[in-house]
């Protein structure tokens, strides 16, 4: 499966709209239009690799990043078409404000967003090592001919992999929905920052991953008080520029 | 004779590239066979079209009389052919116990799970041994035997197996010959590829031997190793 979704920004900016318009049409609470973002990327997951991915597999590395490329662009100007380039956002979301964590004051949706992110990495993190389902994505991730030959469906698997990938992102534009603006635009910087806590994580390796977001996280945050906001994400992307030099597979290797 | 596999008149092409000219084998039950062939020959590429990884452009491949060709490799496996592919190919990140479970992933191998596991991990004991251990850190050796149990959790009929000694000591070529001849007395056909046509030969019963993607030669293995085509072919005498 070592393709990468280059439109995992628009994923994301595209699950953002469905929770405003769930809210601005539906007056729903982006907590309570989780669910239905999750199901409608998740869907658009699956759609994308019965759509394109599955015609660009075999071809040349070339073809694959510029089919989910194009489906990048494609996404965001039609979302300007369709919607304008206007930020909207979701106004008095349930959760909102700040909490003290001992010294600390801590966005209330902010501290959401991680709670659910955390619940998400476990939950992914079980299935994949313990389900029967969960193990036979992850063989046919390492070798597709081999699980095939076990009578797995890889296509089927494949499917299932970009609609899991794709409900996630749902859940994270539903709960960013609640404290960023929405417009088409908007996943640039977040896929940038996930591309680089991907990678520095080491690619397939989940656990790693949530611990590069740490890292990520706490490199952002720390530049951005010590040195200056401005240049938070150049120092973000000067770490994992060394890293990278020194450690081409990840702070962690895969698995 | 009936045959439990029969390949008639394959031709299968990579690409542009035409490998296989009306490539044509047939295995009995019961029987041991060896395919042989020098290098590039296509050996490989007739078992991945049996195996349901490659389609065929033409020519017939039938399991007991009824006809596979062109079915997809998760359904063959159903149907009892297993394949164990050049270089063990084992899912390199799982650990061994999880490599041999995945062996009868298919619904027609997962009622009889347990038991056949432990009819495999004794035949290779590896199997409990490391069962822990990410399938990647094992020998070359016990890689070969790991696959040979994953190949078998499925409870094949015909058990396809391609260069199953390849890169191996002496000693441990004898012992993986001797785990074959015991999983074939134990009621499962082997059509297995090989270069080496001594080795081919003491363990096989019979043989094939594809020659530039066609089928030039057949017979006993007592008739092949007295062949002055198998020769040839092999010691270009
Ligand atoms: N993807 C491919 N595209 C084009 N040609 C290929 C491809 N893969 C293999 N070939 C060619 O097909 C021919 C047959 O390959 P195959 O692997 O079946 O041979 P083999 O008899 O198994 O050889 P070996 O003993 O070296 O394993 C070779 O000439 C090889 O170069
Ligand atoms: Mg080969």
């Amino acid at each position: 499966m070592e393709i990468v979704n280059f439109a995992h920004g628009e994923f994301l900016m595209l699950a953002m709209y469905v929770a405003f318009f769930a809210w601005a049409l539906g007056h729903l609470d982006p907590l309570l239009a989780l669910p239905l973002a999750v199901l409608a990327l998740a869907a658009l997951g699956w759609a994308t690799y019965h759509g394109l991915i599955r015609w660009v597999l075999g071809g040349p590395m070339l073809a694959q990043i510029f089919a989910t490329f194009g489906l990048a662009v494609f996404l965001r100007a039609g979302a300007q078409f369709l919607w304008g380039v206007d930020f909207r956002v979701v106004q008095d979301p349930w959760l909102g404000g700040r909490v003290a964590l001992g010294p600390v004051f801590v966005g209330l949706p902010q501290l959401a967003a991680s709670v659910a992110a955390l619940v998400a990495f476990l939950g992914l993190w079980r299935f994949l090592a313990r389900s029967e389902t969960g193990v036979a994505l992850q063989a046919t991730a390492q070798d597709r001919q081999a699980a095939a030959l076990m009578g797995v469906d890889t296509d089927r698997m494949y499917a299932l992999g970009w609609a899991l990938g794709a409900g996630c992102v749902g859940a994270a534009g539903a709960l960013l929905a609640m404290y960023f603006y929405v417009f088409p635009d908007v996943g640039g910087t977040f896929a940038l920052l996930a591309y680089v806590t991907v990678a520095l994580g080491g690619f397939g390796n989940v656990p790693a991953t949530l611990a590069a977001g740490v890292v990520v996280g706490l490199v952002e945050v720390f530049a951005g008080l010590l040195l200056a906001p401005a240049i938070k994400y150049a120092v973000v992307f000067l770490l994992y520029l060394a890293i990278v030099l020194w450690r081409p597979q990840g702070l962690f290797g895969r698995w | 004779m009936r045959a439990l596999l029969e390949v008639r008149d394959l031709d299968v092409l990579l690409g542009d590239y035409q490998v296989l000219w009306g490539a044509r084998l047939a295995v009995a039950p019961g029987e041991i066979v060896a395919l042989l062939g020098p290098n590039g020959a296509g050996k490989s590429t007739l078992l991945n079209t049996v195996s349901g990884l490659l389609r065929p452009r033409a020519g017939a491949i039938t399991l007991d009389g009824a006809p596979i060709t062109g079915l997809p490799a998760h359904r063959i496996v159903g149907r009892g052919v297993g394949h164990v592919l050049e270089r063990r190919r084992l899912f390199p990140y799982l650990t061994v116990r999880q490599n041999v479970w995945l062996g009868a992933y298919h619904p027609g191998a997962r009622a009889g799970r347990e038991a056949q596991f432990e009819r495999v991990a004794r035949l290779f004991p590896v199997v409990t041994a490391r069962g822990a251990q990410l399938a990647h850190t094992l020998s070359g050796g016990e890689q070969q035997m790991v696959a040979l149990a994953r190949g078998l959790m499925a409870r094949p009929r015909l058990l396809m197996i391609d260069e199953p000694f390849l890169g191996l000591a002496p000693r441990v070529v004898a012992e993986l010959a001797e785990a074959i001849r015991a999983i074939n007395r134990e009621g499962v056909t082997i059509l297995f590829i090989e270069q080496n046509v001594e080795l081919a030969l003491s363990l096989a019963g019979r043989g094939y031997v594809l020659e530039s993607g066609r089928s030039v030669l057949d017979g006993t293995a007592e008739a092949l190793r007295r062949s002055p085509g198998v020769r040839r072919i092999f010691l270009g005498g």
